[in-house]
């Protein structure tokens, strides 16, 4: 069992951020890999990205997007309450690599996703430009962690409510062309913007990670679920990545792929939403 | 000849046929999860056992790669002696349950019992599984006794049946054994890939119970080589066994395998086994209901993805196969079980591409007729294309079930291993010994994809050898 020890709603309630017991985890995990969590018997194997780690205390802190049944059963569990099950640390660490001046692209929960790699990026001696965006100013996340973990932020609201008003594409932009001596960029947030993100970079030609979220089950490389197109190969996300580079990926079928269970995937949540109701008013 | 003919003169009595396993009809068990047979009566195993002629020179025995002692376990079958049955069998191998039910019987041990020659051979798997279920259901409940404690610590990696059957006797011999397994639950293949209506679930989990009684410690959710990798083991451990298995699914590397509806059989078996996405949704893990459903491939995994289907509600469950039904490779029982549960067999056929819609939903997969030519490395006759032969199958799910290899997951991280071509690690085949000191393996991860009672074999061969070395440092 995985205690939750600290618990935070970000973002209206609609994120939220965990410090989970799991000393085992905590010392291992290195920026860019992820745990699979399990809330109960009847669960789901869900992954999510550790976004920061305490190896002294033992404590790895997962940020969720609640976006169906799982993550809503996420939700009601509280400081105190355990996961069943929480498994990792999973994927291939960044390869981090000291490249001179990088920019770190962050969207919607991919900035929990992006916190760890910037950090790792700033503290092997980059010159960190972080860009992050949201759609509005009260769904922004990890502000001041992103703040901290780079040399320059920038953030973009798509309704104008903080920053610029605009894409993080934009300033993306704005950040290449001034400065022409950028190595790498790390881009890592929903499907379209990385893909826009991409096409951005392409045109510098500046090389682009990108983290892959694709629809896992084992998350060990068995049972090929999370199979990724990337240069024409296919390969696993799960051990493979989650970390590619951008200009290869076929985000195409990335967004079929993510798109399987869609009906399945509404009735589980409606079901629970309509449980749930009657027992928390919510 | 003299053997012929100093065989018992057969007693003028009358003779009992092969006793017929009582089983659900097919048309109520293709839709539900129940296992399909029933099991024996005390009075149909001890009838049952009452053919076995007791040979001096057991063939049978030369079939089972374990080499139980089979006519003295069916002797006392026979005689009533249920407990003495089961220890017989516990001697050589650790999971007569699962055997019983699992094994290729037909081409192991009851392919050579000498009544198959004229008649129908024992019913030597049915035996062991009643011998086992009677002891799960019946048997005293006491545990075998345990060599004082050796102060020396075996660490197991996967709990498949070579796992287990590491982890059973070297707890005997005193040791102290824990058992990492990658997934939240223990047994490998026989929890997350046969399914319930073949192994209940609910034997793996008596099997793990026992050693955990025993004292086998079990850390679910290890991932060896992530969480913690083989040399961090050998910093607390005397000796690693890796039984990893050979859990990477192949792909058919044809067009359209992206399209939604196209599984592998691992995933297929997972989501439903492991998962219990066929209870969904009072399980959360979703599995797609496909009313069309074509399987490709013609073994043990390709039979349990087919008949799952049916399970999950399809309408037509097809197998794809390249050859012909001489060469299909799973067990008799799974073939002739399919075929009566209404699976429909398109035999020396093979998928070229499959089709989808725009939004990504497979609609079908393009076949080609096949012939078959000269045999192969293998033996087995060569599928050869027959140009202009292709034809469309209309389907909604597609499960790929054409093989496993070895997942380099651990093996990645663990240097000095030796690996063959494949990917597999090299152990000598007498001790289960590897290139890198104090680490043994077996099971599959060693000989690519093979059988349970295989990987039990193997799991023994280590024990042995990681028992000697413990105690006399060989
Ligand atoms: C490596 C990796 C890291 C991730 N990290 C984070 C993170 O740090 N924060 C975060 O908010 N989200 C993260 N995700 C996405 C997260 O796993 C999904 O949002 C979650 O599984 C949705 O489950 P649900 O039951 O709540 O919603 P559902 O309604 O079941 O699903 C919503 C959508 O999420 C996707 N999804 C569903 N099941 C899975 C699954 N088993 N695995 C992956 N995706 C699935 C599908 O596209 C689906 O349409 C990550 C995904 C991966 C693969
Ligand atoms: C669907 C299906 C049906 C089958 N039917 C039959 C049959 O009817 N008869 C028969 O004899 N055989 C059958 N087989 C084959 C048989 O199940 C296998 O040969 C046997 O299970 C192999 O045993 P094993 O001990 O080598 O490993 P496995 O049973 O494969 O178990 C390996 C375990 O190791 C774990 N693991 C892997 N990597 C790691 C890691 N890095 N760290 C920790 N744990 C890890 C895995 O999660 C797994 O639990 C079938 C196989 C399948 C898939
Ligand atoms: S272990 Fe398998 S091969 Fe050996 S006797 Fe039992 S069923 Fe036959
Ligand atoms: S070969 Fe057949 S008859 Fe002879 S001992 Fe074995 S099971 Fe009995
Ligand atoms: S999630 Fe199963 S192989 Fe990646
Ligand atoms: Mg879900």
């Amino acid at each position: 069992m995985f205690e939750i020890v600290e618990r935070q709603e970000l973002a209206q309630g609609t994120i939220v951020s965990n410090w989970i017991k799991a000393p085992k985890i905590a010392v291992k995990a290195k920026p860019g890999q992820f745990v699979i969590l399990r809330a109960n018997e009847t669960g789901e194997r869900i992954p999510l990205t550790m976004a920061d780690t305490d190896p002294e205390k033992g404590l790895i802190n997962v940020i969720y997007m609640v976006v169906g049944k799982s993550t809503a059963l996420f939700k009601t569990l509280q400081v105190g309450d355990s996961y069943r099950d929480v498994i990792g640390p999973l994927g291939a660490a960044t390869h981090l690599e000291k490249v001179g001046k990088v920019v770190c692209v962050g969207g919607g929960t991919g900035i929990a996703v992006l916190h760890p790699i910037t950090r790792g990026l700033k503290n092997i001696g980059n010159h960190v430009f972080a860009v992050i965006g949201s759609r509005s100013k009260d769904l922004l996340i990890m502000e001041d962690r992103m703040r901290a973990a780079s040399h320059e932020l920038l953030i973009c609201t798509d309704d104008g409510t903080y920053g610029h008003h605009g894409f993080v594409t934009d300033k993306l932009k704005e950040v290449l062309e001034n400065n022409k001596d950028i190595g790498l960029a790390v881009c890592i947030g929903p499907v379209p913007m990385m893909r826009a993100c991409c096409n951005v970079t392409k045109g510098f030609n500046v090389k682009t990670l990108v983290s892959l979220n694709p629809i896992m089950v084992d998350g060990t490389g068995m049972c090929g679920c999370c199979r990724v197109r990337v240069g024409g190969e296919m390969k696993f996300a799960c051990v493979d990545g989650p970390e590619f580079d951008g200009h290869q990926v076929d985000f195409d079928e990335l967004n079929l792929r993510l798109r399987s269970y869609l009906p399945e995937e509404k009735l589980s949540y409606d079901m629970f939403k309509s449980a749930h109701k009657c027992s928390c008013g919510s | 000849m003299a053997e012929e003919t100093k065989a018992p003169e057969a007693p003028k009595k009358e003779k009992i046929p092969r006793q017929q396993m009582p089983e659900q009809p097919a048309d109520v068990r293709r839709h539900n999860f129940d296992e399909v047979p029933l099991g024996y009566t005390p009075e149909q195993a001890m009838k049952e056992a009452s053919r076995c002629i007791q040979c001096k020179d057991p063939r049978c025995r030369q079939g089972c790669p374990v080499e139980v002692d089979i006519p003295a376990f069916i002797k006392c079958i026979k005689e009533g002696d249920f407990e003495g049955a089961i220890r017989k069998l516990w001697e050589k191998n650790a999971l007569p349950a699962v055997c019983g039910r699992v094994c290729p019987q037909e081409v192991q041990c009851e392919g050579l019992c000498v009544l198959g020659k004229k008649d129908q051979p024992v019913a030597i798997g049915n035996l062991e599984k009643f011998a086992a279920d009677y002891q799960r259901n019946h048997g005293r409940d006491v545990l075998p006794p345990k060599a004082a404690p050796t102060g020396k610590k075996v660490a197991v990696v996967g709990s498949g049946p070579s796992g287990l059957t590491v982890a059973g006797d070297l707890i005997l011999k005193g040791h102290d054994v824990t058992i990492f397994e990658a997934l939240h639950a223990p047994g490998g293949v026989l929890i997350y890939g046969i399914p319930e209506f073949r192994l209940p679930k609910a034997i793996v989990a008596s099997e793990c119970r026992y050693l955990e009684r025993l004292g086998v410690n079990f850390e679910v959710n290890a991932v060896i080589g992530r969480s913690e990798t083989v040399d961090e083991l050998l910093e607390r451990f005397d000796v690693v066994f890796l039984g990893v298995g050979a859990g990477l699914p192949m792909f058919l590397k044809v067009p359209g395998e992206h399209y939604i509806g196209v599984y592998s059989s691992n995933e297929y078996l997972t989501r439903s086994n492991l998962m219990k996405a066929y209870d969904f949704p009072n399980y959360d893990t979703p599995l797609v209901r496909g009313k069309r459903v074509a399987t490709f491939g013609g073994g043990n995994v390709a039979m349990d993805s087919a008949r799952t289907a049916l399970r999950m509600g399809a309408e037509k469950s097809y197998i794809i196969y390249r050859r012909g039904r001489e060469e299909l490779p799973a067990r008799k029982e799974e073939i002739h079980h399919a075929e009566q549960e209404g699976v429909e067999f398109m035999l020396l056929s093979a998928p070229v591409r499959f089709t989808g819609t725009d939004d990504g939903f497979l609609t079908g997969v393009e076949c080609r007729r096949m012939e078959l030519g000269e045999p192969d490395a293998s033996g087995r006759r060569r599928p050869i294309e027959i140009k202009g032969s292709e034809f469309m199958v209309e389907i909604d799910t597609a499960v790929i079930s054409i093989g496993s290899s070895a997942n380099p997951l651990l093996t990645k991280s663990t240097p000095g291993l030796a690996l063959n071509k494949w990917g597999n690690i090299v152990a000598d085949p007498k001790t289960g010994k590897t290139m890198k000191p104090r680490v043994w393996a077996g099971g599959d991860i060693v000989t690519g994809a093979a059988t349970v009672i295989l990987a039990a074999g193997a799991g023994r061969v280590a024990s042995n050898s990681i028992h000697d070395f413990l105690t006399f440092g060989w």
